[in-house]
């Protein structure tokens, strides 16, 4: 899909969300430009995972804006019905959750997975599907012969990779992921992350990374988002936010890391 | 008789239902909500299909009842005598003479008219219930006409088996509209649905659904470009009538291992055979 370089692919201004008392996201404005990685990092319940929900259009915020480039304008999602924004979740946006559960159909097999956004544009085509499915397999370095297996029968790094295929099916311009390397154990969490930096290169995706972990934000991300309770403490670039943190908590997050 | 309301529901239950009926027949395919009410025989008995029936029944009308194409199965002959009990009803087993038909499984292989009414006992009308559970998702589905799921199916079933192995309760797109489930008929039927002359109404009793679709409405089959939808088909013709083309039971006729297909319409088969016997004089 053609891109305007001059203004940014998404523009979250001002947003807010509260879970009765408690404020989730309090005042979050950023923008993130085509082809880049922004990692949203912080300690559990900062608020990264509402900020993504809020986002994608799962939740809705209770104040502010969210625009996206369609068609090289600025829409306002927030303005969207729900058939449209449904419409753009399973063509232009991807959501990669972190348990494989959420984001795959455990009961068909991986090449129906992966078929079902095709489908669900109107893809009507047995053979061509399956074609791209088998594709996309490769792709994501699982073994195309295994394309009628249920996902429950792949282990937690290939089910991981399945969910990843199944939303880049598409061809996205705007990938969600929720913590994509939560459950993996740290080989399996290496040759992901490897892929999805090929993938994210070779596509010129644009994403929205939420995780804590800084290994991984450094890794995949191009900028820096340094959450906590709801609001954002810190924003940079990677390489300067993890070199030299201002904020007092980014200071303790990245000396809290565990050297080897 | 004077112990029951005509056709054993009150006044206002009809009326409900009717209201309901109606709202079906304006947007074929939709599934309207209904109060449904509790009937003396369990569900999975045709409750729904007994409702609609008892709301549309008036004292002139011939009622045929049919459980998978028999008119002298259990299920088919207890609800013919319901209504004979309930409102007085003259009843049949010719599909000619009918005016309302009530089915569970088939549509009678004799061809319906402009003035009989086709009324299905249905027992899950959601067709994408088994690959999405949320009730308030599959309803937005249906609002959004987002059905990629329906297909994720057929897709499915293409992949473990080599063709579309969904034999019935087969789905079809209303109208281009909405994807509808036509209740647990055989895929056969599928084009019987299409284009028919009769009114047909779907009544799902417990879960209180109602749909319809009115005479000579659009419905098609969902496939593949590369898997187009197809009937099935048998080597066979009835053991008893000789006619083929029609859907055939096999049944088991001994413990050895013998076993005849005859036709599941019995009526259509009846008639075939008193037809044949005519011939040979």
């Amino acid at each position: 899909m053609k891109m305007n370089p001059g203004i940014p692919l998404l523009k979250v201004e001002n947003l807010h969300k509260a879970f009765g008392k408690t404020k989730a996201c309090h005042d979050i404005s950023f923008e993130l430009w085509p082809g880049e990685v922004l990692g949203i990092v912080g300690e559990s319940g900062s608020g990264k995972s509402t900020l993504l929900r809020l986002i994608a259009g799962l939740l809705e915020p209770d104040k502010g804006t969210i625009s996206y480039q369609q068609n090289s304008k600025l829409i306002t999602l927030t303005d969207l019905d729900e058939p449209a924004l449904r419409h753009l979740q399973r063509t232009e946006w991807g959501f990669v959750h972190q348990h494989p559960s959420d984001g795959l159909r455990m009961n068909v097999s991986a090449g129906a997975n992966i078929g079902e956004r095709l489908m669900a544009n109107n893809w009507r085509h047995y053979g061509n599907i399956r074609e791209k499915a088998q594709h996309w397999l490769k792709a994501v370095e699982i073994d195309p012969a295994r394309i009628d297996d249920l996902p429950r029968t792949f282990s937690g790094g290939m089910q991981q990779r399945l969910q990843i295929a199944r939303n880049l099916v598409t061809n996205p311009n705007l990938v969600f992921l929720d913590e994509p390397t939560g459950g993996l154990d740290v080989s399996v969490q290496a040759k992901l992350l490897d892929l999805l930096r090929g993938l994210v290169s070779n596509l010129g995706l644009s994403a929205i990374m939420v995780t804590h972990d800084l290994a991984v934000a450094r890794l995949l991300s191009t900028r820096l988002i340094v959450m906590k309770q709801g609001e954002i403490i810190e924003h940079g670039l990677t390489d300067q936010v993890l070199e030299d943190p201002q904020a007092a908590y980014s200071q303790l997050l990245v000396s809290s890391v565990l050297q080897v | 008789m004077s112990e029951y309301n005509f056709a054993y529901l009150n006044e206002q239950t009809k009326k409900m239902i009717r209201r309901a009926l109606l709202k079906a027949v304006a947007i074929p395919g939709y599934q309207v909500p209904f109060a449904s009410r509790e009937m003396p025989m369990p569900y999975g008995w045709g409750t729904g299909g007994v409702q609609v029936t008892a709301s549309i029944l008036t004292p002139d009308d011939i009622l045929k009842v049919i459980d998978q194409g028999a008119d002298d199965t259990t299920n088919a002959v207890s609800i013919r005598k319901f209504f004979k009990k309930t409102a007085a009803i003259e009843t049949t087993e010719l599909s000619e003479q009918a005016t309302i038909i009530q089915t569970r499984h088939r549509v009678p292989e004799t061809p319906l008219r402009e003035d009989q009414i086709l009324v299905y006992q249905v027992p899950i009308p959601e067709p994408l219930r088994f690959l999405e559970p949320r009730e308030t998702e599959t309803r937005k589905m249906h609002a959004y006409e987002d059905y990629g799921l329906m297909h994720v199916k057929l897709y499915e079933d293409i992949s473990q088996h080599g063709h579309i192995s969904t034999t019935y309760a087969y789905p079809v797109m209303v109208e281009g509209r909405y994807v509808m489930d036509p209740s647990p008929t055989p895929k056969f039927d599928n084009p019987k649905i299409n284009n028919c002359p009769a009114l047909q109404l779907f009544g799902a009793g417990r879960e209180k659904r109602i749909y319809a679709l009115p005479p000579y409405t659009k419905v098609t089959s969902l496939d593949f470009e590369d898997h187009p939808f197809e009937v099935q088909k048998w080597q066979a013709s009835c053991e008893l009538c000789g006619t083929s083309g029609t859907f055939l039971d096999e049944v088991i006729t001994d413990d050895k291992g013998g076993r005849i297909f005859v036709c599941s319409d019995t009526d259509f088969c009846r008639k075939q055979q008193s037809e044949k016997f005519e011939e040979a004089g």
